[in-house]
């Protein structure tokens, strides 16, 4: 075989791998859709589950999936964006940044059945709380944790360092110069980041099962004392997630339907995280042009 | 502007200069908070790391300790019998099927994921950079983006059901967990190798392609050994996530304590042992104990995992 030739294959090569790779994402997003969108309806949004019967809905769920969102994005976004600026402005190169930089790593990579037993011991049994939302917060700050530092991180380090000289030039201090010219331009990279991740802490299932519980009570959506326990926004309450609701059905359900629930789960899940990915988009170019006047 | 202002003996107590010993006191005193909470945060992230270290540690040893099974026995032993009475010859706790099952699964899926990964970074990076970065990269972020129970219930729905059909089983199989996986970790082996071809000095190539080189020689001369260390460290990474997945697995590997013999035999992973079980034992107890041993031999593979990817990355650098 000449060396013409086998680049001409090699060639054919690449574009069969890359059209795999679109033909396994259209697979399943179409098997997704499909089999989902005629199960979705007003009904199936906003009712409870059933435990026997057919019918029901996954309301509860999708509301316990955005309340957890928004309880872990409320913890871990200060955190993140405190721990990146202290390693894109103030870290030295030393022995201690060099312990948060593996530390971080380490939580990247940490199986998240292994964050759901650490949120087990600590958030469930240690604090009392029992199977809580709050439980399922904190354990998924500890995951969103790290993905949160790193994107801090880069977009602080992607800011012009003209822009930083200037501003201490002008007698600024660092914290001064971080809060009010730095952290503005990094906005859209931040902005588009935590969307990302939050789409990630959406999906999130197996840190939950044994942090948030498998459970919902019954909700009383016209409680909102956040104390009384049929309340929503009670974050001591268990708050089955609508993750591990496609989980837990599929293994232990007795429902007749557990296939139209799951179908329209999974195709509400996937709704939400490319959603999430658009607006990411949107958001941060929007910002973007704001920013730069074009 | 202030040197044309001339106070008057009144304006003199109604209007003072601010105290410039006063503003750098403030400011200083604002840094040095905002400096402590941004610190703070970052050291939270080690005390976290330690933490989750220290008690998984604490609670998977106890096996070891406190119940007094060799960790031999546990780790070399596929009799799994955590609720057998005494007078039948007492509970066992070799967890080798659920370490076997797991290294299996999980190695097979990168060895699926990894060839076709380095294929498609290669083309976006250099076959096809445009089409690659308007079509692709936007495709690998929302594949990325994925629940993992949806990618067990797709596998579950889709794929269980049609091995059934048309390979024989049960369905539920060996062949279904890795190729599940291997599309969950696709993503992650794409962007992290991607970046690593980026990273490489654009004179490397023209120089091959100055020599005569085709594209294909260059690619698998030039561009493919000197990524190496990148490319290496994205396997790892994919192996690691593969490694550590709990519920798309557990979803359509069958769950059944066996070691497989064909690729459409069923068997069980640690992390679907744990997602099972951890409810239904009661703390402390052997069983409960054996559990929380195979959460310490996931934490010890992840870590084993990034010292890997360290000594890669130094390897490629020193070179």
């Amino acid at each position: 075989m000449n060396a013409r030739l086998a680049d001409r294959l090699a060639t054919i090569m690449f574009w069969m791998g890359a059209a795999a790779v679109l033909a396994i994402l259209a697979l399943l997003l179409g098997y997704i859709l499909w089999h989902g969108i005629r199960v979705i309806d007003w009904r199936f949004l906003t009712t409870p589950p059933q435990t026997i019967i057919a019918g029901g809905g996954v309301g509860p769920q999708i509301f316990n999936s955005f309340y957890l969102l928004l309880l872990t994005m409320l913890i871990s976004a200060p955190l993140g964006l405190l721990a990146g600026i202290y390693l894109a402005e103030y870290a030295s190169r030393g022995r201690v940044t060099e312990y948060i930089r593996l530390s971080i790593e380490a939580l990247t990579s940490l199986p998240s059945i292994v964050v759901g037993l650490f949120g087990l011991l600590i958030f469930v049994n240690m604090t009392g709380w029992g199977y809580s939302l709050m439980s399922g917060a904190l354990a998924l700050t500890v995951i969103n944790l790290p993905l949160m530092v790193r994107i801090s991180e880069e977009s602080i380090r992607s800011v012009p360092s003209e822009l930083r000289e200037a501003s201490l030039a002008l007698g600024a201090t660092r914290w001064e110069t971080m809060w009010r010219v730095i952290l503005p331009s990094a906005l859209p990279g931040l902005v588009t980041g935590a969307i990302i991740a939050a789409g990630r802490v959406f999906g999130e299932a197996a840190a939950l099962l044994y942090t948030a519980g498998m459970s919902s009570p019954i909700l009383n959506f016209s409680d909102l004392n956040p104390w009384s326990p049929t309340s929503p926004l009670n974050p001591f309450r268990p708050a089955e997630t609508l993750a591990v609701h496609i989980w837990k059905i599929n293994s232990e359900a007795l429902i007749p339907d557990v296939r139209r629930v799951a179908d329209g789960s999974a195709a509400v899940l996937i709704l939400v995280v490319l959603l999430f990915n658009i607006c990411a988009r949107w958001l941060g170019r929007r910002i973007y042009r704001r920013l730069t006047a074009t | 502007m202030h040197k044309e202002f001339s106070p008057g003996p009144d304006a003199e107590k109604s209007f003072r200069f601010p105290d410039k010993g006063n503003i750098q006191r403030r400011k200083r005193c604002g840094e040095f908070l905002g400096r402590s909470a941004a610190f703070l945060a970052a050291a939270l992230v080690v005390l976290l790391t330690v933490s989750i270290i220290y008690f998984i540690g604490s609670k998977g040893l106890a096996t070891f300790t406190v119940h007094g099974v060799r960790v031999t026995e546990f780790l070399f032993s596929t009799q799994w019998w955590p609720d057998r009475p005494l007078e039948e010859g007492g509970p066992a706790v070799g967890s080798l099927t659920f370490i076997l099952g797991s290294l299996l699964v999980s190695l097979l899926a990168v060895t699926v994921s990894a060839p076709l990964s380095v294929v498609v970074a290669v083309f976006m990076v250099e076959i096809a950079p445009v089409w690659g970065q308007r079509v692709l990269q936007p495709a690998i972020e929302i594949l990325a983006g994925i629940p993992s129970v949806v990618y067990g219930y797709v596998g579950l729905s889709l794929l269980v059901p049609f091995i059934r059909n048309y390979l024989g089983g049960e369905g539920f199989s060996v062949l279904a967990g890795f190729i599940v996986l291997s599309i969950m970790i696709l993503p992650t082996i794409i962007s992290v190798s991607t970046d690593s071809l980026r990273a490489l000095p654009p004179q490397w190539k023209e120089a091959a392609l100055a020599l005569g080189s085709t594209r294909w020689q260059t690619i698998r001369l030039v561009l493919v050994p000197a990524a190496r260390s990148g490319l290496i460290t994205a396997v790892v990474l994919g192996l690691a996530r593969a490694f550590g997945e709990a519920l798309a697995v557990q979803m359509v590997i069958g769950n059944t304590r066996t070691i497989p013999h064909s690729l459409l035999d069923p068997t069980i992973t640690l992390t679907s042992a744990i997602t099972m079980d951890m409810g239904y034992t009661i703390m402390g107890s052997l069983w409960n104990s054996a559990l929380w041993s195979m959460g310490l031999i996931l934490l010890f593979m992840s870590f084993l995992f990034i010292m890997v990817i360290r000594v890669v990355v130094r390897g490629g650098m020193v070179r």
